[in-house]
């Protein structure tokens, strides 16, 4: 049987992305009174292990770090018809940068065993930094395809994908077992179902912490994380308007003369 | 101790509820509002999401996930599409007297389907002759062998022309003061949707009116017992077909502040979004404060109902409540939006129009005033 581990973060919703400030001191994220909600791409991740599990026999394992409140995201997983759930939280894995986030996921897949596939989100919306699969890759030694953006063939241990690069793509043979980041063109995620969600009673999540892993302290979060953030700062928006005036015509063309400056056309 | 929290599993059935709307009945709003009809697609989508299943019971094929589920669901598809959740509230009410009044029989002739979505609901009370008074009901049965014969004309019937499977309620031909209800199926000979209504507003959902006449249905078609047919058509709409229309006014009540709350800060007037203006600001509160106490009235009704209780007296105070502070917010709405809000680009004009069509179903307020004083007095 096919194991997949799908790993998921737990993000401020994106929707509500405008609420969020900066800690002008910390240079942390305030997240008040935002959700915490699945990270858009690992839908994707998640679309791409259901629709292998309905194509092959397989078994599907979702996996977070994160705060007690992420295991709302967990069961959101196991609603959508992942098997088997696991919350990887504890005070000590807080302030994880990238590094000690991927350290401890693949503390939590060794323990978790035997495995075939990892798929990932490409990033989160909240950090982007698209680190987390490939250092997870890094930390138990497996090949990495980053931005999957089509799974050709899933036959033997030879794997064919198509990934995407800036100006084009490219095809990749991988071995399995591998840690596949994907992207949005993968695939377009399920919708939560009543019945899954009815389903998913039956399936416990099960928490793990710094003792269940056999860790040391200082090589989870704040502690175990070499890079810090020392500046952050929101964009501010800003929208420009500019007057043409003229005939119609000449309106015309100085629009069109604008626009291709800006490379729009 | 009162827990006012929706569990983790009622919070994924919003966020199903929330996923569904947004990305099935969204997309074709446009063409509800356009064509005035009932969208196939829309129908079909709402059978795929088992929105039809929710409060049929298991054994029957349905989801069992009750009231308080059902309320959630209806509020987020409400708050996307009226129409559509007018449409859906539907086919749970003309459900429920089978649910709550069918004999084994006719439960699993009929409930699977419906549960599925492969056949659809409603339920027929209103006549021209006055929807408030029910019993002033002219539409007649007569029993004749193993068959009755329903004569009359029921109006301003929700799914008319769509529905499979419709519970209708008549007076017996020789007893003004018996009423039964029956299941007509359609395409009985005699049974016939006829006018069409065009509604101020929940575009995309059909009412409209049914001709009886000679009809012949099997004896077998009587639900509940003859003679308490009223008990069984008031006993659904008293807390299916209230809290139905409660969730369609959270939804659209939703709409109308989520929609004021972006215009007010899209809109610059005197260099700053009007959010910053007071009497904006006290306009939002107001919505704010109704859609806060109208949803607390619907869940704790609907959860009454999960209990076991009964709970058409606190249905009552919730339709009244939520209704009537739909209306209002749609009005905010609109006077938010100044000019705009006159413009059918802008959604407010739609959910003021729909805001009209909220009043009369299932009781028009001072029906539900006419119930609440009864309850205050007894
Ligand atoms: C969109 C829509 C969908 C509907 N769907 C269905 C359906 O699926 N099935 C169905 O059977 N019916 C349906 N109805 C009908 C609805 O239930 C009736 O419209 C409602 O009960 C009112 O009846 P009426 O329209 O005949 O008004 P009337 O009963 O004639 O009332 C006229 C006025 O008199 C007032 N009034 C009446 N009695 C009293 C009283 N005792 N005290 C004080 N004031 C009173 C009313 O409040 C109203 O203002 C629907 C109606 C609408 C608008």
């Amino acid at each position: 049987m096919l194991k997949i581990v799908v790993c998921v973060k737990a993000v401020p919703d994106p929707k509500q992305e405008r609420k969020i400030r900066i800690n002008p001191v910390t240079k942390t994220l305030i997240r008040g009174d935002i959700p915490l909600v699945l990270n858009p791409l690992d839908k994707n991740a998640m679309e791409a292990a259901l629709q292998l599990k309905e194509q092959l026999d397989a078994q599907i394992v979702v996996l977070s770090m994160g705060p007690p409140s992420a295991g709302n995201i967990v069961k959101e997983c196991l609603a959508l018809g992942a098997d088997q759930g696991f919350l990887l939280s504890d005070l000590a894995f807080s302030g994880a940068d990238a590094y000690a986030t991927a350290y401890t996921l693949a503390k939590g897949i060794e323990k978790i065993g035997s495995y075939h596939v990892i798929f990932c989100g490409m990033a989160s919306s909240d950090s982007s930094t698209e680190w987390v699969g490939p250092e997870i890759g890094a930390f138990l030694k497996i090949p990495i395809v980053t931005r999957v953006k089509e799974i050709i063939e899933t036959e033997g241990e030879w794997w064919k994908v198509k990934a995407s690069l800036d100006n084009g793509f490219r095809v990749v043979q991988v071995k399995i077992p591998a840690v596949l980041t994907v992207t949005r063109e993968l695939n377009n995620p399920r919708t939560l179902s009543f019945s899954g969600i009815i389903e998913a009673r039956k399936r416990e999540i099960t928490h793990w912490g710094i003792n269940e892993l056999c860790v040391s302290d200082d090589s989870v979060g704040l502690k175990g994380s070499p890079t810090i953030v020392s500046n952050m700062a929101s964009i501010e928006l800003k929208r420009e308007v500019e007057i043409i005036t003229g005939t119609r015509e000449e309106k015309a063309e100085q629009l069109i003369q604008k626009l291709v400056e800006a490379g729009v056309i | 101790m009162i827990d006012f929290t929706f569990t983790e599993e009622q919070e994924l059935f919003r966020k199903a509820a929330r996923e569904f709307a947004e990305s099935k009945i969204a997309p074709k709003v446009s063409e509800m509002e356009e064509t005035a009809k009932v969208v196939d697609e829309v129908v079909k989508a709402l059978g795929e999401a088992e929105m039809m299943a929710l409060t049929i019971p298991e054994e029957y094929g349905g989801l069992g996930l009750g009231y308080v589920a059902r309320l959630i669901a209806l509020e987020e598809i409400s708050r996307v599409s009226v129409a559509t959740a007018m449409m859906l509230q539907i086919f749970a009410l003309g459900t429920e007297p089978i649910i709550r009044f069918g004999n084994q029989e006719q439960k699993q002739k009929y409930l699977p389907g419906l549960a599925k979505g492969e056949r659809l609901a409603t339920i027929a009370v209103t006549e021209p002759t006055g929807g408030s008074d029910p019993k002033g009901c002219r539409t007649s049965y007569k029993k004749d062998d193993d068959s009755y014969i329903l004569n009359g004309r029921k109006c301003f019937i929700t799914n008319s022309h769509i529905a499979d499977t419709i519970t209708v309620f008549a007076v017996d031909e020789e007893n003004p003061e018996a009423f039964s209800t029956f299941v007509v199926e359609k395409g009985t000979d005699g049974f016939k949707p006829t006018h069409e209504e065009h509604k101020v507003g929940m575009r995309g959902c059909n009412t409209g009116e049914l001709v009886f006449k000679k009809c012949r249905i099997p004896a077998e078609n009587l639900l509940g017992e003859e003679g308490k047919g009223l008990r069984i058509a008031m006993s659904a709409i008293g807390d299916v077909g209230r809290g139905g229309m409660v969730g369609c006014a959270l939804g659209l009540h939703t709409a109308c502040l989520e929609a004021s709350v972006k215009f007010a800060n899209e809109r610059i007037l005197y260099g700053k979004p009007i959010s910053k203006l007071q009497t904006i600001q006290n306009k939002l509160a107001d919505m704010k404060i109704d859609l806060e106490a109208g949803r607390l009235l619907g869940f704790r009704a609907a959860s009454m109902q999960d209990k076991g209780e009964r709970a058409s007296n606190e249905f009552a105070v919730a339709k009244y409540f939520t209704t009537e502070a739909a209306q209002r917010a749609a009005k905010t709405a609109v006077d938010i939006h100044g000019g705009y809000g006159c413009m059918e680009e802008y959604p407010v004009t739609r959910y003021l129009r729909d805001s009209a069509v909220l009043g009369p179903s299932a009781g028009t307020s001072d029906i539900m005033k006419v119930i609440i004083a009864r309850w205050v007095l007894s």
